[in-house]
């Protein structure tokens, strides 16, 4: 699975997030990079710097867009002002696919800028794979959606997470950002076992995989982003490329930013475990 | 419970205030208990409870946007102070929510509701609303369009009276204090923040010290984009009265008439005008007409 449909074909390796800080280092070193995901919502606009820099970085590098703020799970409809935005930098990136999160997060036009979670309900799954394949048509590119750390869990629930997740996809018959830091956090939040969750997601849709560091608190984890990626979390990355076969694989560093070096160091680590689990 | 009713109960929640200590409120500001609400959609576990487990969400959206609405107004802040900053940006962000996708719009309206809340800025009115002027000027000027800059090729189309179409980054303001400085001083301490999908562990404080402020002073400023940077350019008040008619869509000898030139012999308004222009077009103010 390591190119498919759901990735447009491609076999990106391991990236990083662009990130505000590194760009001097990024436009003055040029270090040999596989690929960079940028955050769709920071360029979503009509010029200035970070237009600039958006273009410096796609002469040399590939890039991959990752959004924030579609909430296919929000119960209203996508935002079209939103939709033109993203297929105009479709367009400029050319990024082979798109992702952003399996969550909600407005009501009635106002925006909570936070990615909510889902109650895992078959209503809510169909709600939301509909959205996915609108997205989708009118972006005329593949969407992908990744799973979110969550601190809290419904009573209107019907299904487990990973189930819910199976749902949305099949029935938007798209593909799966896999974020294990995101389900090693909801898994110590929720007391389930993070590996039934990997071994039961269908990995023939997986398309890239996330991971990250979290913040541990006395009573929850939280997902900040902030910390090199811990072995129990690396351990479940072993585990899905055994699954999914070596798949484009990005670090997620967004808080207390380390130098570039340190960041794509820690990111590089994954290819250790690929060449120890599917030996490529 | 329906979808629908679950985002509309957990999205009222979260957005409810937070208390001094940063908690969740005990009952919303209509009151309705937050308990009971995060009973009947949100289960507990061993650690947490059903309050507590919401009480995570109302406490990273407020501390997301607070730290963005700050990150975007240094200068407000640095002239209200932190405490009565916090205490307005809470109070204009319960009135005025988020309505884009992205939190740069977030301050699009702040100007507009501190002059229908002028408690909020009381005794600093003046330069405060000058300083939201500066400052939602200055983060539309960072990403406004850049159109296709005039040249002299294109002047003779432009006929014999011509109009002249500006550069969507370029800002007018007329200003009664000279906050251009002031802000200036303050950036110098504030580093860069980005969109990211993040939580956050604590409400970012904000570092932008009280300072001494200036006195009244007339300053009028194009607020503009030159190498992806913004500047702040200081203008004569004939040069923004020009600017601003041909900005409205007036025509050439329009705009130049509607300058106040008594005292100033034909001669020398011309000279201005010449002089003013060749500043304009060099910095690329001027764009193609659409």
């Amino acid at each position: 699975m390591p190119a498919n449909r759901f990735n447009g074909f491609t076999q990106y390796g391991v990236g990083i997030g662009l990130r505000i800080p590194h760009y001097r280092h990024i436009l003055e070193k040029k270090p040999v990079v596989d690929w960079f995901e940028i955050i769709s919502e920071n360029s979503m606009i009509d010029g200035g710097r970070p237009l600039a820099v958006l273009d410096q970085i796609l002469e040399q590098y590939r890039v991959v867009q990752h959004g924030v703020s579609m909430y296919f799970g929000s119960v209203e409809p996508l935002n079209r002002e939103h939709l033109k935005r993203l297929k105009a930098l479709v367009r400029r990136t050319k990024t082979p696919w798109l992702s952003d999160h399996l969550c909600w997060g407005s009501v009635d036009g106002s925006y909570s800028h936070d990615l909510l979670p889902m109650p895992y309900t078959f209503e809510a799954a169909a709600k939301t794979a509909q959205k996915i394949r609108e997205a989708r048509d009118f972006l005329e590119v593949p969407v992908v959606v990744e799973n979110v750390s969550s601190y809290a869990e419904f009573h209107a629930s019907e299904m487990t997470e990973w189930q819910f997740l199976t749902e949305v996809v099949e029935r938007a018959d798209c593909g799966i950002l896999l974020d294990v830091n995101n389900i090693y956090v909801s898994s110590r939040n929720h007391s389930f076992d993070p590996f039934e969750y990997v071994n039961s997601v269908p990995h023939d849709r997986v398309a890239q995989i996330h991971i990250a560091g979290h913040s541990k608190f006395e009573k929850y984890i939280l997902d900040t982003h902030d910390h090199p990626v811990i072995d129990p979390v690396w351990n479940l990355y072993a585990r899905a490329i055994e699954l999914t076969g070596p798949t484009a694989t990005l670090l997620e560093w967004d808080d207390r930013i380390p130098s570039f070096d340190e960041v794509h160091d820690e990111a590089l680590k994954a290819n250790r475990y690929v060449a120890e689990r599917v030996g490529a | 419970m329906e979808l629908d009713r679950i985002q509309r109960s957990m999205f009222d929640a979260v957005r409810q205030p937070l208390t001094a200590g940063e908690g969740m409120r005990q009952r919303t500001r209509d009151g309705k208990s937050l308990r009971s609400i995060a009973n009947e959609i949100i289960k507990p576990n061993d650690r947490l409870t059903s309050f507590e487990r919401l009480e995570i969400y109302n406490r990273q959206y407020w501390f997301r946007i607070l730290a963005a609405l700050s990150d975007d107004f240094p200068g407000l802040r640095a002239i209200v102070g932190e405490r009565r900053f916090e205490k307005l940006a809470t109070a204009y962000l319960l009135d005025c929510p988020s309505g884009s996708f992205t939190m740069r719009n977030l301050g699009s309206r702040l100007e507009a509701w501190l002059r229908e809340h002028p408690e909020h800025i009381a005794k600093l009115e003046s330069i405060a609303l000058d300083m939201v002027r500066l400052e939602w000027a200055e983060i539309e000027a960072f990403d406004e369009a850049a159109k296709p800059k005039l040249t002299e090729a294109d002047l003779p189309g432009l006929g014999p009276d011509p109009k002249f179409e500006l550069q969507p980054y370029v800002r007018l303001l007329d200003l009664r204090y000279p906050v251009d400085d002031l802000l200036i001083s303050v950036r110098r301490e504030q580093e860069v923040a980005d969109i990211v999908s993040n939580a956050v562990t604590e409400r970012i404080r904000s570092r932008a010290r009280r300072r001494r402020l200036p006195k009244p002073e007339p300053v009028f400023l194009a607020v503009h984009r030159a190498d992806n940077s913004v500047y702040f350019k200081r203008i004569d008040r004939e040069a923004y009265t020009v600017l601003c008619a041909l900005r409205d869509g007036k025509s050439l000898s329009d705009a130049v008439d509607a300058v106040d030139w008594s005292g100033r012999g034909p001669e020398e308004a011309s000279a201005h005008v010449q002089q003013w222009f060749a500043y304009w077009s060099a910095q690329g103010w001027f764009c193609k007409t659409t």
